[in-house]
């Protein structure tokens, strides 16, 4: 019966041939296998599969060079901005974009992640804000929520030793350099494609040479939160959506 | 006296912690021990494995590629140390979801349905004691006393209560392993 | 009364690290060492004896934390593995140029780049001849148990003070991530001795204190060398720790430190068990090295293999200390890879007595 129905003029919805066929080792109910598809599906639309360089962290989202089928580079945790710098420098005219967890982007890389934006480089970066060390094992983040427990909060984030919560992406608006920024999920289907629509937008900026676009996108750590995928979406949206509110941030001054 | 094992299943088994209650009830016996877990995110739902080690004298190596018993709880893991196991050497499986029987003759084979046992104790958390007491039943290298002793120091205070459920399980594990290969 | 506990590597040395008194540890999560940070932010540390315990955002800046925190005269330490160690460099120069103590966790994982989260040895360059740039040496413990791995925490910050240097325990995935029994130290009380090189708020009467590695003249800088050597040959005197292994009879000899010397224990137990007359020397201190037990063993043996879990290091130092009088080779796995005993008694009979 299913064979009958497996004909081309039955199709609805293709893989994008910007993303490989190698299996994915995210974590089942993880919002990065989403989050690669819309970016991948962009680059696929724009017809730019072979002028885009991306550059991938250290994080669950390593291995994110064997998922997009365009050249990538692998950073060292939380260059990324600045590998991608190199890039765009040498290579004006290409595509480039680094895929980043909050850890990556936002703790160990804040320095190349502020010097990028403030130099305004020409470039895309996708941050993926799960409010924890998802690779590692589940230890606190600089977006880790006040309370919330972690392997190095284990009684929960302590403002008072462990410092607050980050919004970097705030942060990364108010500099001159930054061009588009704006915060989306992945975890509804509206929500995916507001959020693709907001990676295109940035894309499409990029030819402008106008400034860093920065798409921050909220997401869950099933297995860093230990909960069931459908209680992290729930917690995502009771409680990193208040703190992290979703929308534009910056958005270009015509 | 040297017992050299490997217990390998999925993530969740509670492979690795069958392997500290055995060495933490080793230390409650006096002997020798290591616990050497296999490590990282490709454990996570993936495949985990530990080498635990107790002897009446000092352990060198705590890694090896032989070993005197292989207690395997899935059928990746019985294809990847079924080998492993040195000639006369055990082997033991649990039967659920596995999808072939151990080929090896010049080994001592013994099953146990531990998954079952679990469904039937209303616990599937105890299935790795389960386990655990069938091999106890074939190797009694450890007192039963010492592995309540075990127990108490690997379980924080709060689980304490669950202590005679284990006790329990271990010892369905001894009454339900059964002899599939002898040599 | 003794208390024994049955322990992960990792989480010993972070136990030991509260009892040895510690004032303050700064770290940056990386496998294979993260249960460093977790175990002590897990034991709140704080309410037991007041240490300071943080998260850092990277190894960079956990280095230089252990850096102010050192130049106040206090225990300060940090861990992370290899590619965090990387990181620190700089910060660790600076350290051993300024001449302050610390304690410095190196949990090697496989390497280069971002290599692999496996254990290795193949740090042992780094930790042993420079790493960071100057001439300046680290103080190198290498355990082989977890009992060691908390005995060092001990020893180390004992050594850091004595002679105002970095010291750092090069442990490995195996020894961070296995549990052994351990028999820990008592609690020690934090000092409250405030040195007179430490920045701790300038006293009436005495100069105000600088903590630096900058010399603007060249006089200077190379007085301050000097005065390091001469430390570094005292440490050389002073502090050399080894274990030999049926050496007395031993026709051949095995050279490994840490995890792959355990292993190679078990291949040295097979090889005699087969009437090879092999012993094992195993360095515990790997700066300063035992040079002149090794150059001994060589007048007495016919050949040496070392063990190492990297591509050739170590084997180089053997070589120095040998000084052409016997045969010394290398075996080796690496790239997270784990020599087993039959290929460690394989290469000792391929390549030392056969070869
Ligand atoms: C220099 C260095 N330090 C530490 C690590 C270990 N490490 C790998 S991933 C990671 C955290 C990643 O977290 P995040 O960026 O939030 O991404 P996620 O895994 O949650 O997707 C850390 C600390 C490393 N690889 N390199």
């Amino acid at each position: 019966m299913a064979e009958n129905l497996i004909k081309p003029e039955n199709l609805v919805y293709k893989k994008t041939s910007v993303m490989t066929d190698k299996v994915m080792h995210y974590c089942p109910g993880c919002g990065h296998g989403t989050a690669h598809r819309i970016l991948a599906e962009v680059i696929d639309e724009m017809g730019i599969q072979n002028e885009t360089i991306g550059v991938a962290p250290v994080g669950c989202s390593v291995l994110a060079y064997n998922y997009f089928d365009v050249d990538m580079t692998e950073a060292a945790h939380g260059r990324a901005p600045a590998v991608a710098t190199g890039i765009r420098r040498v290579f004006p005219e290409k595509y480039v974009f680094t895929y980043q967890g909050d850890g990556d982007l936002a703790a160990i890389g804040t320095a190349e992640t502020i010097h990028a934006c403030n130099r305004g480089e020409n470039i895309l970066i996708v941050f993926i804000n799960n409010g924890i060390y998802g690779m590692t094992g589940g230890q606190m983040a600089p977006t880790t929520l006040e309370g919330m427990k972690s392997s190095t909060s284990p009684r929960g984030r302590d403002i008072k030793t462990m410092g607050n919560p980050l919004k970097i992406t705030e942060l990364v608006a108010q500099l001159p350099g930054s061009y588009f920024v704006t915060r989306q999920s992945v975890h509804t289907p509206g929500s995916v494609r507001k959020a693709k629509r907001a990676i295109k937008k940035a894309m499409e900026y990029q030819k402008l040479n106008k400034g860093t676009c920065l798409v921050e996108i909220v997401s869950n750590c099933n297995s860093g939160w230990k909960m069931t995928p459908v209680q992290a979406n729930k917690w995502m949206e009771e409680n990193m959506f208040p703190f992290f509110p979703l929308g534009d941030i910056k958005v270009p001054q015509e | 006296m040297t017992e050299e094992i490997i217990i390998a299943g999925f993530g969740g088994q509670g492979v690795l912690s069958m392997g500290q209650i055995l060495c933490y009830s080793g230390v409650m016996q006096g002997k020798e021990v290591s616990w050497m877990p296999s490590y990282g995110p490709e454990m996570r739902g993936g495949t985990a494995n530990c080498t635990a080690i107790i002897s009446d004298n000092s352990i060198s190596s705590p890694v090896l590629n032989a070993f005197d018993t292989a207690i395997v709880l899935n059928q990746p893991s019985m294809d990847k140390f079924e080998d492993s196991v040195k000639p006369g050497g055990l082997l033991i499986y649990e039967h659920n979801g596995m999808t072939r029987k151990p080929r090896r003759k010049d080994i001592n084979v013994w099953a146990i349905g531990a998954y079952d046992e679990s469904l039937k104790m209303n616990n599937v958390k105890v299935f790795n004691m389960i386990v655990l007491g069938g091999f106890l039943k074939i190797k009694p290298i450890i007192e039963m006393g010492n592995v309540i002793k075990g127990l108490e120091k690997v379980l924080p205070e709060r689980y304490h209560h669950l202590i005679p459920l284990n006790e329990e399980a271990i010892n369905r594990g001894m009454s339900i392993i059964s002899q599939e290969n002898k040599v | 009364m003794k208390e024994l506990r049955l322990m992960k590597g990792n989480e010993a040395l972070a136990e030991a690290a509260i009892r040895a008194g510690a004032d303050a540890y700064f770290g940056y999560p990386i496998t294979p060492q993260s249960e460093v940070i977790e175990y002590l932010m897990a034991e709140n540390p704080a309410e037991r004896t007041g240490m300071v315990v943080l998260q850092a955002e990277s190894e960079l800046a956990a280095i230089n934390m252990v850096y102010g925190a050192a130049g106040c005269g206090k225990k300060a330490m940090t861990s992370s593995s290899s590619p965090g160690i990387s990181l620190k460099m700089e910060g660790i120069s600076y350290i051993a140029g300024a001449e302050l103590p610390c304690l410095i966790v190196n949990v090697v994982r496989g390497g280069p780049g971002l290599g692999t989260i496996q254990p290795s040895q193949s740090d042992y360059f780094q930790a042993v001849k420079g790493g960071g740039h100057g001439d300046y040496k680290l103080i190198v413990l290498a355990p082989a148990t977890v009992q060691e791995t908390v005995d060092y925490v001990k020893l180390g910050f004992d050594l850091a003070f004595k002679y105002r240097n970095p010291v750092m325990i090069l442990s490995d995935g195996i020894i961070g991530q296995m549990m052994e029994k351990v028999e820990l130290f008592e609690q020690q009380a934090r000092s409250t001795e405030e040195p007179e090189w430490a920045t701790v708020g300038k006293k009436p009467g005495r100069d105000h204190v600088i903590v630096t590695s900058l010399q603007l003249q060249s006089e200077e800088q190379e007085k301050v060398n000097l005065r390091l050597q001469a430390k570094y040959r005292e440490i050389e005197k002073n502090e050399v720790r080894y274990e030999t292994i049926m050496t007395e009879d031993a026709e051949y000899l095995f050279v490994a430190f840490g995890s792959a010397a355990r292993i190679t224990r078990k291949a040295m137990e097979m090889a005699r068990a087969k009437g090879i007359k092999v012993g094992l020397l195993r360095p515990q201190t790997l700066f300063p090295y035992p040079y002149e037990a090794i150059n001994k063993l060589a007048d007495q043996v016919k050949g040496i293999l070392t063990v190492e879990m990297n591509a050739g290091q170590m084997v180089e130092d053997v070589r120095l200390a040998v000084n052409g009088k016997v045969k010394v080779e290398h075996f080796g796995r690496f790239g997270g890879m784990i020599p087993n005993p039959d290929e460690i008694l394989n290469a000792l009979e391929q390549k030392i007595i056969g070869g």
